[in-house]
């Protein structure tokens, strides 16, 4: 069977900018998929690719093995972009039924409403609706056509710590009825939530593909910070450590022996405060392999 | 997979047709400096210039008087004004807040937008022209033959077509925020030079040489030859004129669709 979503060899060149430098990816049925990186690195690419909003410049995109813009492919597909408007003189309601006529078998109006938690505004205009309240809207017109796979490009984009909580709760409620997911972001902490399988993409290539897991174990186990204001880079030269960043003379080291590096920065008289040792999580795992 | 032979692989183009064209409407129906003048300012025009003298005949000695003119006048021009405004708008709106992006994305066939939005055009132009015929009738005291109205209301819809496309093609051609403002430059000043407000001899003699070939002059003949006012040429040759005229509309929407759609979209 075909996969759900696939991307081969993909290139993509804007003018003389090489936004995607041949990425191959294979979605299954079932699976959710983070895929990560810094702005600018080719996520969004990769997905208007996919969707057939894009060509690229060479390789190839398939839906369930179909052309990207094949009517029949994207009645499987539901969409979230990170760029979209929807009229402002429609209702919550009337906007979701129109979508909803778009599918073969779409959930139910009320369903899909409730799945935004937009219950309240079903029968608001669009134009009276927050900014988190239509980014919510978005998913409900995403997912109200029942679809077999969900691509959601920055789906929490501008929304507060909570807000983005709720939102990736209802995206789980979703990839829990056994449908894929792509998701995009460059929250960590989401990919890491949600996701069985994290893309890191940068610079127009696929750095990474793996459970969160396993990502987080190819770098250091530890994570050191500490303040410092007159550090230099040569104080940190020769330690043992997979990755050293210095930002306004907070410091910050990824090793796999912080005894041993503590103690050579002590004896190389490094001045320190709140010095930190801890567990690395993703965040950090993702800052070693995107340094450059 | 038992799941894909039970269910449809696509939804059923038919119910979709509707609830685009029921969105397409609505969402005209709710912008009132759309809906409002186009239902109301051809009344108004009508109540200013053609009531006063409505019962007069339109020439010494004709029995067709000035009301029943300016009735075809006016029917012509709301219902051209519909069309290219609610195609103008429409698309403009749906640039300016990348609304077709999101659309693109989605199982909607291209053809059945483009459809529903023809649709709803062609039905508020017949709703211009019920809130139309009934004032004239009433306070112009203007009378036709069941024929008459009838031919009057079926060439103005008929012969609005061309206008969709003029629109369209602004709508891709302009800038989403000033599309309305370039319509209004086209559009007011050849209706009056094509002698929709006034007689076409009452303008300056360079208008009047240009007049003859102007879509709107054309669609405005149709108008007038159907209430039984004489025309300066047979109708064959207005309606090939305005086929002509949208023809080239179209290929320049074509053009400036397919341009908007390279650039977006490659």
């Amino acid at each position: 069977m075909a996969p759900a979503a696939e991307l081969i060899d993909a290139t993509k060149k804007y003018g003389e900018i090489e936004a995607l430098g041949g990425v191959t990816i294979r979605i299954e049925l079932g699976e959710v998929v983070a895929m990560l990186g810094p702005n600018g690195a080719g996520k969004t690419t990769s997905i208007s690719i996919l969707l057939g909003l894009r060509k690229p410049t060479s390789g190839k995109a398939l839906l369930f093995g179909l052309e990207p813009t094949n009517l029949l492919a994207r009645s499987k597909v539901g969409v979230m972009l990170q760029e979209s408007g929807v009229p402002a003189m429609l209702k919550v309601r009337e906007i979701v039924d129109l979508f909803r006529s778009y599918y073969p078998r779409p959930m139910t109006r009320d369903r899909a409403i409730a799945m935004a938690g937009l219950e309240e505004k079903a029968n608001a205009l669009v134009r009276e609706l927050s900014g988190g309240q239509r980014q919510r809207l978005y998913f409900a017109l995403a997912v109200c056509g029942d679809p077999d796979v969900l691509f959601l490009d920055e789906p929490t984009v501008g929304m507060d710590v909570e807000g983005r909580r709720a939102f990736i709760e209802r995206i789980a409620e979703f990839a829990h009825m056994g449908r894929t997911v792509v998701l995009t972001t460059h929250y960590l902490e989401e990919a890491d939530q949600l996701a069985k399988r994290v893309i890191v993409i940068d610079r127009g290539v696929v750095i990474a593909d793996a459970p969160p897991g396993e990502i987080k174990s190819r770098v250091a186990g530890k994570r050191v910070r500490f303040i410092s204001p007159a550090i230099t880079e040569q104080e940190l030269g020769g330690l043992s450590v997979t990755a050293a960043a210095i930002t306004d003379g907070r410091v910050q080291l990824l090793t796999n022996q912080p005894e041993a590096v503590l103690r050579e920065l002590f004896r190389r008289g490094v001045e320190m405060s709140e010095l930190e040792v801890a567990g690395a999580d993703l965040e950090d795992a993702f800052i070693a392999m995107t340094s450059h | 997979m038992s799941a894909a032979v039970r269910t449809p692989a696509r939804a059923p183009i038919l119910p979709m047709l509707v609830r685009q064209t029921w969105a397409e409407f609505l969402k005209l129906w709710r912008v009132p400096a759309f809906s409002a003048t186009s239902l109301l300012l051809p009344v108004v025009f009508y109540a200013f210039i053609g009531l006063g003298q409505a019962a007069q005949p339109l020439f010494r000695g004709s029995h067709i008087t000035f009301g029943a003119y300016f009735l075809a006048s006016m029917a012509v021009y709301a219902v051209a004004n519909v069309m290219i405004f609610s195609f103008g708008i429409s698309v403009a709106n749906e640039r300016g807040m990348k609304m077709d992006l999101l659309m693109r994305a989605t199982p909607l066939p291209p053809l059945v937008y483009l459809l529903s939005r023809c649709i709803t055009a062609i039905f508020f132009a017949a709703l211009t022209l019920a809130v139309l015929f009934p004032f004239a009738y009433i306070a112009g005291g203007v009378r036709l033959d069941a024929s008459e109205w009838f031919t009057l209301a079926y060439r103005v819809l008929l012969g609005s077509i061309p206008f969709i496309a003029l629109g369209f093609a602004i709508g891709y051609l302009a800038g989403p925020n000033s599309t309305i403002a370039v319509i209004n430059l086209i559009y007011l000043p050849t209706a009056f030079a094509s002698g929709l407000f006034f007689p076409k001899q009452l303008l300056p003699q360079i208008i009047q040489n240009i007049s003859p070939y102007l879509p709107l002059y054309r669609f405005g003949q149709l108008g007038w030859d159907a209430i039984g006012a004489p025309t300066s040429e047979n109708i064959t040759t207005d309606w090939l004129y305005l086929a002509g005229y949208g023809v080239a509309f179209f290929a320049i929407a074509a053009w400036a669709y397919r341009r908007e759609e390279s650039r977006k979209f490659s």
